[in-house]
């Protein structure tokens, strides 16, 4: 479970990125955060695995407080948060195998790592985790030779061979085309679902958002301004949340085209 | 201020500001003054050396031909020793170049005052010509090859260090945030994201410092530190001149053979 109490955060630079969240994620749940450019929505799943820390309040991964955490615990939590990013975040020079070899780096000593001493299970485990995303014939492809789409599927893979507990993904379709980005978003339901991990997904496609969450959190400002079911959210709700009428740009579209 | 705006646009809104314009301007004219000045003076004395060298051009040759190629398999010891001590050197540099890459590099030592302190320590190292480490450590170890290593090894690392500390900051940092995420500690993240993305580069630029380290350890040899340039100042000293013509040979040949090779594996790399 992951518990924001009263958290805010203000950059460096003085700008507020987060105020006053409070907002209770439980288990098994798959929630998407919509909101403007700007709105806070990377501010806030970036603070879940401390790539951003928030400055008050409290926040709880499984009931410990993870503000304070410093090197040794804040590798065990992220061992247990996995993400996926807008830009896939792949090592564009190794294979595929290698990149997603990586999931396991938290789960592995910094000599074996370094050596490629990977334990049969891992290496399995990689394997299969291309398999559930049907990428595993591109296995020893480098990931530069990957299309865009098949490069955020490598980089689910990469978080599954994390066996993470949760997984954040910022604008994981931002840089796809529809139909590709309605695969994307199918697998991380899917795996939401069959393994039960807690998904926390930005999004800015109200359609979408509207498709695959059980659970919207709207954002303005770095504040929530709605939290609800997504079967209680209409296009009204989502003009409330931008504070603007909604145009065509707010929507991916092409879900019957995949 | 709609008014304001309009009348600029009108105006055509130039592509840089004012003040800009006139720094380039006053910069531009100030450096072809630099020019023109130390155009004026050095001609006045290029002249005569003109005139000088072509005179002595005849002379030169005369001495210098033709080659004594009979003594080739005696120089081949020293040539292979100066190959050595560059290669001995670029492989020591290339080592202790990493550490101080990194902590040199702003992205990944964030902590900043260790990042100034390895900067300013290899620009440091960078202000002292390589002649004048040959001279102190001839002076400190005596003639031979060991103080030419040692010269041509800190030379090198302070050039080595300074291009891949660059590199290194110019690479692509989501990978390594990616590495970051999942739970790696530091130096599984240099490892899985840094170092394929540089390591192209970094094989490049070794192979070149190899061979500016070939050119240079022939000048360091006639300030006594060793190899092929030791022999050639010998034989200048005893006025051999057709020896010392094959000597210039020889390095000629092989500089030109080593830079082709290493030309073509960067090739490969890239
Ligand atoms: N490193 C930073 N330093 C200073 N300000 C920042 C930093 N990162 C984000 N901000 C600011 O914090 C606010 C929230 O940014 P955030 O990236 O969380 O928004 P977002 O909802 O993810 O937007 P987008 O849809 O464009 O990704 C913005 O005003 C942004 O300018
Ligand atoms: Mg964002």
């Amino acid at each position: 479970m992951i518990e924001f109490k009263d958290v805010g955060l203000v950059y460096p630079n003085g700008t507020e990125g987060l105020k006053n969240i409070n907002v209770k994620i439980n288990e098994g749940e798959f929630v998407v955060i919509v909101g403007l450019s700007g709105a806070g929505k990377s501010t806030f799943i970036r603070s879940i695995n401390r790539l951003v820390t928030p400055t008050s309040g409290s926040l709880l991964v499984d009931g410990e407080d993870i503000l304070n955490y410093h090197s040794g615990n804040l590798r065990k939590l992220r061992t247990k948060v996995g993400m996926i990013f807008q830009n896939y975040n792949l090592v564009k020079r190794s294979n595929v195998f290698k990149n997603v070899l990586a999931g396991r780096l938290g789960h592995t000593g910094t000599l074996r790592s370094i050596l490629n001493l990977y334990s049969k299970e891992d290496k399995s485990l990689a394997y299969e985790s291309l398999n559930r995303v049907n990428i595993a014939e591109k296995l020893y492809n480098r990931a530069d030779e990957l299309s865009g789409g098949q490069q955020q599927r490598v980089s689910i893979a990469r978080v599954l061979t994390q066996k993470p507990k949760y997984i954040l993904a910022d604008e994981p379709v931002a840089s796809l085309d529809p139909p590709t980005s309605h695969q994307v978003m199918t697998y991380l339901k899917k795996i939401n679902k069959e393994d039960k991990i807690t998904t926390i997904v930005n999004l800015h496609f109200i359609d979408m958002a509207m498709e695959y969450a059980d659970r919207i959190i709207g954002m303005r400002a770095g504040e929530v301004v709605f939290d609800g079911p997504a079967s209680e959210v209409t296009e009204k709700t989502f003009e409330e949340i931008y504070g603007r009428s909604i145009r065509e740009d707010d929507l991916r579209g092409g879900a019957d085209e995949s | 201020m709609t008014n304001e705006n309009q009348s600029l646009v009108q105006k055509s809104v130039p592509l840089y500001p004012a003040k800009t314009k006139m720094q380039v301007t006053i910069i531009f004219f100030v450096v072809l003054g630099i020019y023109a000045f130390s155009m004026f003076w050095t001609q006045k004395e290029m002249v005569n050396g003109f005139g000088g060298a072509l005179g002595n051009m005849y002379v030169v040759i005369e001495k210098f031909f033709p080659p004594n190629l009979s003594i080739l398999p005696a120089i081949w010891n020293a040539m292979m020793q100066t190959i050595q001590m560059a290669i001995i050197a670029t492989t020591v540099a290339a080592i202790l170049t990493v550490p101080l890459a990194v902590l040199s590099a702003q992205n990944i030592t964030t902590f900043k005052p260790l990042y100034v302190l390895t900067r300013t320590f290899l620009n440091l190292l960078r202000t002292i010509p390589d002649l004048v480490l040959a001279v102190i450590f001839v002076g400190l170890f005596g003639v031979g090859v060991f103080p030419g290593i040692l010269a041509l090894t800190i030379f090198s690392l302070g050039i080595l260090a300074k291009l891949i500390s660059e590199t290194i900051e110019s690479v692509d940092m989501n990978p390594l945030e990616a590495m970051r995420a999942s739970g790696g500690n530091v130096f599984q993240v240099i490892w899985y994201a840094l170092v394929p993305q540089v390591l192209p580069q970094f094989t490049s630029l070794v192979l070149y410092v190899f061979e500016i380290n070939i050119r240079a350890s022939v000048v360091l040899g006639l300030v006594g530190a060793g190899g092929i340039g030791l022999v050639l100042n010998q034989q200048l000293k005893f006025y051999n001149y057709p020896n010392a013509m094959t000597v210039i040979l020889v390095i000629f040949a092989v500089v030109l053979i080593i830079e082709y090779i290493s030309n073509k594996i960067r090739e490969a790399l890239i």
